[in-house]
């Protein structure tokens, strides 16, 4: 039996365990991880709660294909509604838990209720325990989690925990696991520390059974060949994503001084080559054969000394590009310092860059900041801001309530800067020159995200055939499609296509550096189904697939338009239409977006999907993807 | 001609794939507990190392064999447990000084690496090159060489 993993309902305020079959029909219908919790949190959470009461209800999950011989199936899904946006939350990461968590015999985690006091889940071998945490609380992520291996005597454990961010409930506070694995976007980490569930701890002994296990491992070995092949796995297993700033700086597609310029000019200073001389050796997730992230030990200045892992290009952004400054041992400190107090890693770096705007701009003074100069380059400052935040201390304590509740606070002058969509802060890329990213960032269902939607080969220029190619399967697709990332032609399609991949990938528990994100050349629905057919024995064409995601990608619509969201939540603040980029190539230069042009995409968008006009879900839509007695049923 | 499994501890990842791919070639499930290759991690200082059979030349686990069930295979050099033997009283867990015999307690029986019968599965699976099968007799080349790589940076030679 390949599919033997349980679902566990936890109710924290009752100390009520229950633990059910997951049956062979939901696996049909939405395979497992994103998808089963986007099932399982809209059918069992009631519209309009606080999402930092105890009403909320949080969804823990192992990918259906996790801990198997699919290429890096190591990922973990949180879900539940956001305090950040007060939509859908939802975080995805790697490492060692999920894993751990099949082994120990579960995939889904349904937490309902609140503790009266801190807790945290140990999870063995089927069974599961809700253990007193007050040891725990007021520890960082990376102390939590040696101090329940320490307590349980078993150095094997993985464990995913809240920092301080987390029990502070700051709004975008994230979930850690080992040293730089985050789920850290859309505060799921406030919503555990609302709970007073400090970590979940899992260690199991339990085989999963393969449908054809030496199938499988061949076509694991072919897999990894296929991936390790392709250029941007070699380029991934040097630098990792660092890799990507220098390309895109150099462009012009990335955000300075929060929304002020698209290009850092003197960006060698932040590139990757400054990584070896920190770097003592790469580490991979479970089964990853990329091992994007590096191990490093700061080797200078104030910071020397400290263990780190990563950073990503997304930390280049929030301790370098965003905030103005221009020294890697910060860029390493910041990205150790947020894994270890719990921080999402981009929310904080662009909050703290939209602060400096104002503070530039004098919307905010020295009397706001608590003396602290927040000028854009301030290195000191930005690392006092994140303690700040953590701890809710200061000025630190406005920012703590992410782009939506720190607007209530500051003057009204504030708001139109932030750069942000449905409440959640954006990458440090600026997709003004894109208008397919663009698209992307401001209908993917968790706001503002570069991984629920964006098709990055976008900006690879690849030849018509080729677009047709992969984005012409397993659906059919004779729409228009050009080469030209600053086109709008067939940009909507091409966004579908991905939202469509990445949901698909989410349900697998394999990593999105594995598929069709950064690279052509990589996995996508054929591999998806032959995957699925070989582990856990499922017959699954690749247009089964697709429909799952799309299933899946449905539901999570309708978790928003049932909290309240309209299609104005499809929309970019108006400085991608109003402030043309300074800086860049000729093709990106002097861009801005055009309102009537993305209304145009957004339309066609919305036809895609089978959405009416105002974005709403339609009748035959429901009945096309086999949704409607779901929805009805609420 | 004696092949082993060489370890190069500075190039390992930490990622287990090597756990992973002998489970399911030892027993057809996905099961690292029952993997004969362990990765020994110290998450917080980043340290990883891979731990098997070291194939010893003269094996503790043998000599405390009572009923002389684990001998060294004259053609492979690799150490092997014959089962008919065994009577299962772990002796040979015990006195393994790199812990690389283990239980498992779904085949009732002691396990060990058996280098997959001359093609080891996790050196096939391990893309950081951190596992290699190498000669036996050459394996310490490479550390020879890397050794006078250093000695040579230090007396300014051409590498």
């Amino acid at each position: 039996m390949a599919l033997n993993r349980k679902l566990a309902f936890i109710d924290l305020s009752s100390g009520e365990i229950e633990i059910s079959e997951i049956p062979r029909e939901l696996r049909e219908k939405y395979l497992g991880g994103r998808g089963l919790d986007i099932h399982l949190l809209f059918k069992h959470l009631e519209p309009g709660v606080d999402p930092l009461g105890p009403e909320n209800v949080c969804c823990i999950s192992a990918g259906i294909l996790v801990g198997t011989p699919a290429s890096a199936s190591a990922r973990t899904h949180i879900m539940a509604k956001s305090p950040l946006t007060g939509l859908l939350g939802s975080s995805n990461m790697g490492g060692f838990f999920a894993p751990e968590l099949r082994y120990a015999g579960f995939d889904h985690l349904v937490i309902r209720g609140q503790a009266e006091k801190p807790v945290c889940l140990w999870i063995h071998n089927g069974e599961i325990e809700i253990r007193d945490a007050a040891h725990l609380w007021g520890l960082d992520t990376f102390e939590t989690q040696e101090a329940i291996r320490d307590e349980l005597r078993d150095p094997e454990i993985k464990a995913l925990a809240i920092g301080v961010a987390g029990e502070n409930l700051v709004r975008f506070a994230n979930v850690v696991t080992g040293h730089k694995n985050a789920a850290g976007r859309t505060g799921m980490g406030a919503v555990l520390g609302s709970k007073n569930l400090k970590a979940i701890a899992a260690r199991g002994t339990m085989g999963i059974d393969l449908a054809q296990p030496r199938e499988a491992l061949e076509y694991d070995r072919e897999v990894c060949n296929q991936i390790a092949s392709t250029k941007f796995g070699q380029i991934m297993q040097r630098w990792g994503t660092m890799f990507i700033y220098g390309v895109t700086n150099s462009t012009g597609l990335v955000r300075v001084n929060n929304f002020q310029s698209n290009q850092h000019p003197d960006s060698e200073k932040i590139e990757c080559e400054n990584m070896d001389e920190h770097s003592t050796g790469t580490a991979g997730c479970f089964g990853c054969q990329l091992h994007c992230r590096h191990r490093y030990v700061i080797k200078d200045g104030k910071y020397a000394g400290t263990y780190g892992e990563g950073p990503e290009y997304t930390s280049q952004g929030a301790w370098g590009a965003e905030v103005g400054c221009r020294d890697f041992p910060t860029i390493l400190y910041g990205n150790h310092l947020v894994n270890k107090l719990g921080l999402d890693t981009l929310e904080t770096g662009s909050l703290i860059s939209w602060g400096m705007e104002l503070f530039e701009k004098g919307i905010i003074t020295k009397e706001d900041t608590g003396g602290l100069d927040l000028k854009f380059g301030n290195t000191d400052a930005v690392i006092e801001m994140i303690r700040q935040i953590a701890h809710r201390e200061g000025f630190g304590d406005v920012l703590a309530d992410g782009p939506k509740g720190a607007m209530e606070r500051l003057p009204a002058e504030a708001a139109p800067l932030c750069v942000h969509v449905k409440g959640m802060s954006n990458l440090h890329s600026d997709e003004r020159p894109t208008p397919s990213l663009a698209l992307g960032i401001a209908t993917a269902t968790r706001g503002s995200d570069h991984l629920r939607s964006r098709p990055a080969i976008d900006l690879y220029y690849l030849p018509e055939p080729l677009l047709r190619k992969i984005y012409g399967s397993p659906v059919p697709y004779d729409g228009p499609l050009t080469s030209d990332y600053g086109d709008y032609d067939g940009k909507a399609w091409m966004v579908f296509w991905q939202e469509m991949l990445y949901m698909a990938v989410d349900c697998l528990g394999v990593c999105k550096f594995h598929t069709i994100f950064l690279s052509p050349n990589m996995p996508a629905f054929d591999e998806f189904s032959k995957w699925l057919k070989l582990i856990p024995g499922l017959e699954m064409s690749p247009k089964d697939v697709w429909d799952v995601a799309e299933r899946a990608y449905n539901l999570e619509r309708l978790f928003n338009l049932r909290e309240g969201a309209t299609r104005k939540d499809d929309w970019l603040v108006d400085r991608y239409f109003d402030e043309p980029t300074p800086r860049g190539f000729d093709v990106v230069r002097n861009k801005t977006l055009d309102r009537d042009k993305f209304k145009a995409m957004l339309d066609e968008y919305y036809e895609l999907h089978g959405w009416d006009k105002k974005g709403r879900v339609t009748d035959e839509t429901l009945e096309r993807l086999d949704l409607a007695a779901a929805v009805g049923s609420n | 001609m004696a092949k082993m499994i060489l370890i190069d501890q500075q190039a390992c990842t930490g990622c287990r794939q090597c756990e992973l791919v002998c489970s399911i070639h030892h027993t057809g499930t996905a099961n690292p507990a029952r993997s004969r290759i362990s990765t020994i991690k110290w998450e917080s200082e980043g340290f990883y190392l891979p731990v098997v059979c070291q194939q010893c030349l003269e094996p503790a686990c043998a000599t405390v064999c009572p009923t002389n069930a684990i001998g060294k295979e004259a053609t492979t050099d690799r150490v092997v447990v014959d089962h008919d033997r065994c009577i299962g009283c772990k002796m040979c867990v015990m006195a393994c000084p790199f812990g690389a015999m283990g239980v498992d307690t779904h085949e009732s029986r002691v396990t060990k690496c058996d280098l997959c019968d001359g093609a080891p599965t996790c050196v096939r699976f391990c893309e950081a090159g951190a596992l290699t099968f190498v000669e036996a007799d050459v394996a310490h080349l490479a550390k020879q060489r890397a050794s006078g790589s250093r000695f040579a940076a230090l007396v300014g030679a051409h590498r």
